[in-house]
């Protein structure tokens, strides 16, 4: 049951930083980085818009549990050595 | 002290006297010399506070929330354009509930394009949540930058307001404005302490997601904070005399409407040139009257509602327009004071949009037409004002 006007605060307040917020649980598709074709250019981890990217000696590791598999570094990635294949197909 | 300054230095000493801890601005026009004064005021060390360059005014409102949040008191001053492109933070800012206060020098929109004064910016934020003072002389605007922030800190307001002074006729026109000392201002004005603030070791969001089943409750709690405002308002101004002998009359200012017959309703600086405009008829035994909306946001209806009942017509001048409907204060005052037991005739007259001069003139003529207009009902009840190619002569 919600609760009444008077016992909320003023403004919703959420007390869990957007780090608990698993949008890995939105992907359909998981992309996945060919390391032998990466020419380590850093563009997949500029335009990953949900930061879940990080660089390893400039080759990109996706966090899976933030990639909420847009495709964008994908499409964004000059040598194409990222491919989008749907979750669940191993 | 009493100095001569234009209005926005005046807004900007407003912020200064008031210990702005933040503020945030988009330095390019249209901004104007108030972020200017406040800059140099930041530098010299004169006013203790962050000032933050933005690039852009939606940044700028969404540095002030930022800022806000953490419990830092916020200003910043916009003007058209930069205005509306706050619009989407504006909401965000009220819907936040931090009491951040703006100036906004209220001006045309384009196209045509234009600089001058018109209150299509202002008025077009009028569902955003916040607090909206129409000033009409610059010590007003100093005044009411103070009151606001003492208003809308409140906590059973807890609200942002706007500081609206006209275009060029008050923000780069040099009046004589009496500079209050900061001692008094700072115990007219305690400090800024939020009762929620996200501090370090204290991480926090504010306005998270809500589904449909909690959404309306928060709606209603700034929907009450609204109307809290208005004997928030009323009470702050009293002390404000108390401490510095000025006031301005309320939400709606009554000038002359004891005995009236008619009375104008104007905002902003229109309105000080309007109580000239009573005097001299009133030397000549007409009975008309000024009703200065001031506060346009909470609306005053309790007031026009005892105005109704006393007068036979009422004159609203809308120096705005909205495109299908008329003046955005003639609609709401017509609203307010549909089930009065005396409803008055009514009038709008769409004015001096665009910078265009209300003259003393023009404010006579209305006041003529709204006595006729009494009498006598025409079949439209908007008209547009000193048009080239409209047969009425207004000069
Ligand atoms: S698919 Fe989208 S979210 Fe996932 S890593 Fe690539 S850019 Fe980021
Ligand atoms: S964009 Fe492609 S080539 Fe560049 S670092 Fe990312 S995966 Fe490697």
């Amino acid at each position: 049951m919600t609760k009444s006007y008077e016992e909320i605060p003023l403004t919703p307040i959420s007390n869990t930083p957007s780090t608990m917020n698993m949008t890995g649980l939105w992907r359909a598709f998981r992309p996945i980085v060919d390391i032998s074709k990466c020419k380590r250019c850093t563009i997949c981890w500029k335009f990953c818009p949900d930061a879940a990217i990080k660089l390893v000696d400039f080759v990109p590791v996706i966090d899976l549990k933030y990639c909420k598999g847009c495709g964008i570094c994908s499409a964004e990635c000059p040598a194409k050595c990222i491919e989008m294949i749907k979750e669940g197909i191993e | 002290m009493r100095q001569v300054m234009t209005g926005n230095y005046a807004s900007a000493y407003g912020a200064k006297l008031s210990r702005a801890e933040v503020i945030a601005a988009y330095p390019i026009t249209p901004q104007t010399s108030i972020v200017e004064k406040l800059a140099e005021l930041v530098s010299t060390g004169e006013l203790k506070a962050k000032f933050i360059s933005v690039e852009s005014e939606h940044s700028a409102m969404a540095a002030c929330i930022s800022a806000s949040i953490v419990g830092a008191r916020t200003y910043t001053a916009t003007s058209s354009h930069g205005l509306t492109l706050m619009h989407e933070v504006l909401m965000w800012a009220s819907g936040a509930r931090l009491p951040i206060v703006i100036t906004n020098v209220s001006r045309a929109m384009a196209p045509p394009w234009s600089v001058w004064a018109d209150h299509m910016d202002s008025i077009a934020q009028r569902d955003t949540g916040w607090l909206q003072f129409f000033c009409s002389s610059n010590q007003e605007v100093l005044d009411t930058t103070i009151m606001a922030y003492k208003i809308c800190e409140s906590r059973n307001v807890m609200l942002p307001a706007m500081v609206i002074e006209d275009a060029f006729i008050l923000s780069h026109t040099s009046e004589p404005v009496d500079m209050p000392e900061q001692e008094a201002v700072d115990s007219f004005l305690p400090s800024f302490s939020p009762e929620l603030k996200v501090e370090i070791g204290k991480p926090m969001g504010f306005g998270s997601l809500v589904k449909p089943d909690q959404y309306m409750e928060f709606r209603y709690k700034a929907m009450l904070a609204m109307k809290a405002a208005r004997e928030r308002i009323l009470r702050v101004e009293k002390e404000f005399k108390q401490v510095f002998g000025r006031e301005y009359g309320g939400l709606l200012e009554n000038y002359r409407c004891d005995d009236a017959e008619v009375v104008l309703v104007a905002a902003g600086s229109t309105a000080a040139t309007a109580k000239d405009v009573v005097d001299s008829l009133r030397e000549k035994g007409q009975k008309v009257g000024l009703a200065r909306l001031r506060v346009f946001r909470p609306f005053p209806h309790e007031e026009f509602r005892a105005l109704a009942s006393k007068v036979a017509g009422i004159a609203v001048l809308d120096r705005s327009y909205t495109f299908g409907v008329s003046g955005a204060f003639f609609t709401e005052i017509k609203g307010s004071i549909y089930d009065c037991p005396k409803r008055p005739a009514m009038k709008n007259y769409i004015a001096g949009l665009g910078g265009r001069d209300i003259t003393p003139k023009i404010l006579e003529k209305i006041f003529d037409d709204i006595q006729l207009f009494v009498k006598r009902r025409e079949e439209t009840d908007v008209e547009w004002v000193d048009v080239a190619g409209l047969p009425r002569r207004w000069h």
